[in-house]
């Protein structure tokens, strides 16, 4: 097992990391070199592990993707990264309805797609229809247009949104690149020449040069473009000519690849690697992905877990400030159901506590007692249950394991691929799921946990699902973190959330990179980057 | 081309459709055994990521792949298109596996070509030097290298290769199929198991052909060390090398999985990786078919070069070859030789 830096365990030291790491747009430690004076022009040389075959933002889901979609559309609003907050891009301004179910957007003049025409009303309906006619497909941005009733354009500029139910999530949503706007001759395409990008045409800083699949991706500057989003560094052009994102599976490859400077920067290198690029010609930032953290997810429909006691001890026995020091440098305890990225999350680190005496006390008051081989055991059954995951952080559930044993619970690992893993949660035949959620709204939770929504932890109904569906109707930001507050607190005092650790993006560049940025939902953002001669 | 000819490679063809069938049918169903949802693994990228569909949906997009049917619709209906050489579309991202598949052959392709000649090279030069060596130890030297090369991770030595000559001392790039420098690193490292195999079976064969009574008869007529060497042993030993032409091209396409991750490259192995992680039904079995192809066209080659290279083998019940070649070879035939 792999330790990392003791001296990130001080506290203090901790909340400057994370005020540091959280404050998104960067004063990277690099921009230390040269006047600071951005430079236009340049191929910027950026390193994806994964290429699923598709980079239409409407249709992707995964991280690599949607960061190759996130520079080719523009969106409606835009997610500050320092504090969360909803500001205008596309939309100058909106109204909600008190309900949450109807939203008014009015456009600003004079953007306009690759292909000429304008982003106007009649963009956004044939962009949300299309969305909802997309389905499955659309696997973000159908999820965030659940309930959707239509779109109605009262003229050019307006755009009236409706939903049949309240939707408080909607507005967060229009800032994603799964919501970003296509032309309508896009809309109309067929899915799969949007994936292959000849048939994508959107209103953002770059526009599809050339996609060959498994080996790269090249954006080009859209010429004329001026109507970045708020927040942005600069306003025009993008400054980069191009950017190129180069497929480089092996992770090895990717550190090597970097540091011989045969590619600028990347956001897939392995933790253990990180340290080489914290100078030495390099910087590094990371941001904790919003959403919901990595996590366990008991099931109680079981009768190992629909003991509250059981599911609590094994929170308990659980020290969460272990588990961040083994992965990013910079990462935190995990602080609330939510991460601590997410705007209204909570702090319910009280909650969350290293205690294994109480775990242990809690298994004996359950029945459970210590058997010969340290394993509790009760009516001669043994307390083991089996995790299956694919996801890359086997140290720390190895670390879990470790933890856990000492309060005499078995876990059991299965590293699997992402099929099998897939097949296990279908097949409904767990003890305990593991996974992260990411997305910068709160309502992730009742998407989770609601026994209205996907119930993850098959439980009954309880007080717990109030507080969450009343958030999702709930517009004044001020009561939704109230309500919000009240779920978290809720689902981690009964246990049916276990968080472990935060899921954090690191990117790691050269330091002739600049302004290479993440944007509200710790994606990246290339708009404002440049790269020194 | 004679009659006899004729109808020898059309049994030939009757037996390659056989196989394809065959290996179609197998595919499918493993590939259907499998407990998980190619429709979920879709969505999640491929990298997993979590995704909370509408299920209504997530039915709709499964029917639109025709997943919910009955198991022998579904087979009857991609027998049917493969037939019509239509092998479907990618579940991933909607495009025609003939297209992914024609884009990615020509990568694997050259990289197999040029590692193929590398090895060739390779391969029978060490399995000649091996033999004609005079001293022991240089001879136990180079006999050693085959076993070597064989048992060398391909995934090691491509890393290693790109740590030293690309990483440490930049000659050669890391990444992607741009210009022929970027060829020279990936075939290095795919030959050497095939250069290794090569020479492992033709060094044995080598050293089986210089044993028989033939090559003492051209020595005592008086024939140098090289002519016996390269053409009386050489052309007999020949022949078990070719037989392992097929492993050859298995040990090729298995080892592009590896090499054109590894190396970044764009080809058959690496759509290979993202089809099976992705359970990319369609993509898949027109992979497999690709390779069975492959595999049953290899071993026609093979098949229609032993008369060639040996005379003494004929193809048809036919006394083709003449008397007057039987007689000047009078060694019996090695084929059989085992890598």
């Amino acid at each position: 097992m792999r330790t990392r830096t003791p001296l990130l365990a001080v506290p203090a030291l901790l909340a400057l990391f994370t005020a540091a790491a959280c404050g998104g747009g960067g004063d990277e430690p690099g921009s230390a070199a040269g006047d600071g004076t951005p430079v236009r022009g340049g191929d910027l040389r950026f390193a994806i592990s994964v290429d699923s075959g598709c980079i239409d933002p409407q249709q992707v889901g995964n991280n690599d993707a949607l960061n190759v979609g996130r520079q080719l559309v523009d969106s409606l609003t835009v997610q500050s990264p320092e504090d969360g907050s909803i500001q205008p891009w596309l939309a100058q301004s909106w109204e909600v309805s008190p309900d949450a179910t109807t939203f008014t957007f009015r456009l600003r003049p004079g953007a306009t797609f690759s292909d000429g025409t304008p982003v106007d009303a009649a963009a956004v309906k044939a962009n949300l229809d299309g969305i909802v006619a997309l389905g499955a497909k659309a696997s973000l941005g159908s999820t965030y247009l659940a309930g959707y009733a239509g779109t109605t354009t009262p003229d050019a500029q307006t755009a009236v949104v409706a939903f049949e139910r309240p939707s408080a999530q909607f507005l967060q949503a229009t800032s994603t690149m799964s919501l970003g706007l296509v032309s309508t001759s896009t809309t109309t395409a067929d899915p799969a020449a949007r994936c292959d990008g000849s048939a994508l045409v959107g209103s953002g800083p770059f526009t599809v040069g050339s996609y060959t699949k498994d080996s790269e991706v090249v954006l080009e500057r859209r010429t004329g473009y001026d109507w970045g989003p708020t927040g942005s560094k600069h306003t025009g052009e993008a400054y980069l000519d191009t950017i190129t994102y180069q497929v480089v599976p092996e992770s090895s490859v990717r550190t090597g690849s970097l540091v011989s400077q045969q590619i600028d920067a990347t956001a897939g290198i392995a933790s253990q690697d990180l340290p080489q690029f914290d100078g030495n010609g390099f910087w590094t930032q990371r941001r904790a992905n919003p959403g919901i953290p990595y996590n366990f997810f008991p099931n109680e429909s079981r009768p190992l877990f629909s003991d509250e006691r059981v599911r609590r001890a094994l929170s308990a026995a659980i020290d969460r400030e272990q588990l961040a020091a083994i992965l990013n440098p910079g990462d935190v305890a995990v602080t609330s159901a939510l991460s601590a990225s997410t705007p209204s999350a909570p702090d319910d680190a009280d909650l969350l506590a290293h205690d294994p005496d109480a775990a242990a006390q809690l298994l004996d008051e359950a029945g459970w007692v210590p058997g010969a081989d340290g394993i509790r055991t009760r009516d001669g059954q043994r307390l083991t249950f089996t995790v299956t995951f694919w996801q890359p952080v086997s140290a720390v559930l190895e670390l879990v394991q470790q933890q856990l044993r000492e309060v005499g619970v078995d876990l059991q690992l299965k590293q699997a691929t992402v099929a099998e893993t897939n097949a296990v949660q279908e097949s409904g035949d767990y003890d305990v799921l593991f996974y992260n959620l990411t997305r910068s709204d709160p309502d992730v939770l009742r998407t989770v946990f609601a026994q209205s929504a996907r119930n993850v932890t098959q439980r009954p109904r309880g007080p717990v699902d109030d507080a969450l569906d009343q958030q999702a109707a709930t517009l004044d930001a001020a009561q939704r973190s109230q309500l919000v507050a009240q779920a978290s607190q809720q689902l981690l005092q009964e246990a049916h959330s276990i968080p472990l650790v935060e899921l954090s993006t690191v990117i790691a560049a050269r330091e002739e990179v600049h302004d290479l940025q993440f944007e509200g939902s710790s994606r990246l953002w290339f708009y404002d980057a440049w790269i020194q001669a | 081309m004679s009659s006899a000819l004729a109808g020898y490679l059309a049994r030939r063809v009757g037996q390659a459709v056989l196989v394809l069938w065959a290996a179609f049918t197998v595919t499918f169903a493993i590939l259907y055994l499998l407990p998980s949802d190619p429709v979920a693994v879709m969505l999640g990228g491929g990298q997993g990521e979590q995704v909370d569909v509408d299920p209504a949906q997530l039915a709709a997009l499964r029917a639109e792949h025709g997943l919910d049917d009955p198991l022998p619709v579904q087979y009857a209906a991609a027998l049917w298109r493969t037939l019509h050489l239509d092998l479907g579309t990618s579940i991933s991202n909607g495009a025609p596996v003939t297209r992914l598949i024609a884009d990615a052959l020509p990568q694997t392709a050259l990289l197999a070509a040029a590692a193929f000649a590398l090895a060739l090279v390779l391969g029978v030069a060490t399995a000649l030097a091996s033999t004609w060596a005079r001293w022991g130890w240089v001879r136990s030297l180079l006999l050693a290298l085959p076993p070597l090369g064989v048992s060398l991770p391909t995934f090691w030595v491509g890393l290693l290769l790109i740590q030293l000559l690309s990483f440490r001392v930049p000659v050669f790039p890391a990444l992607g199929n741009e210009g022929a420098a970027s060829l020279v690193l990936p075939a290095v490292t795919l030959a050497v198991p095939v250069s290794a195999s090569i020479a492992q079976v033709l060094a044995r064969g080598l050293r089986t052909a210089l044993a028989e009574p033939y090559v003492e008869t051209a020595r005592a007529k008086g024939a140098s060390r090289a002519r016996v060497h390269l053409r009386h042993a050489l052309r007999n030993a020949t022949i078990p090398a070719l037989t392992i032409a097929g492993v050859i091209v298995g040990n090729l396409l298995a080892g592009a999985v590896v090499v054109e991750t590894v190396f970044s490259r764009v080809g058959i192995g690496r759509l290979t990786v993202s089809a099976v992680n992705g359970q990319d039904i369609p993509l898949v079995q027109g992979l497999v078919l690709l390779a069975a192809a492959v595999f049953v066209a290899t071993n026609l080659v093979v098949d229609l070069l032993y008369p060639v290279v040996d005379p003494r083998i004929r193809l048809l019940g036919g006394a083709r070859a003449s008397a007057r070649r039987t007689a000047r070879a009078t060694a019996r035939p090695v084929v059989g030789s085992t890598s």
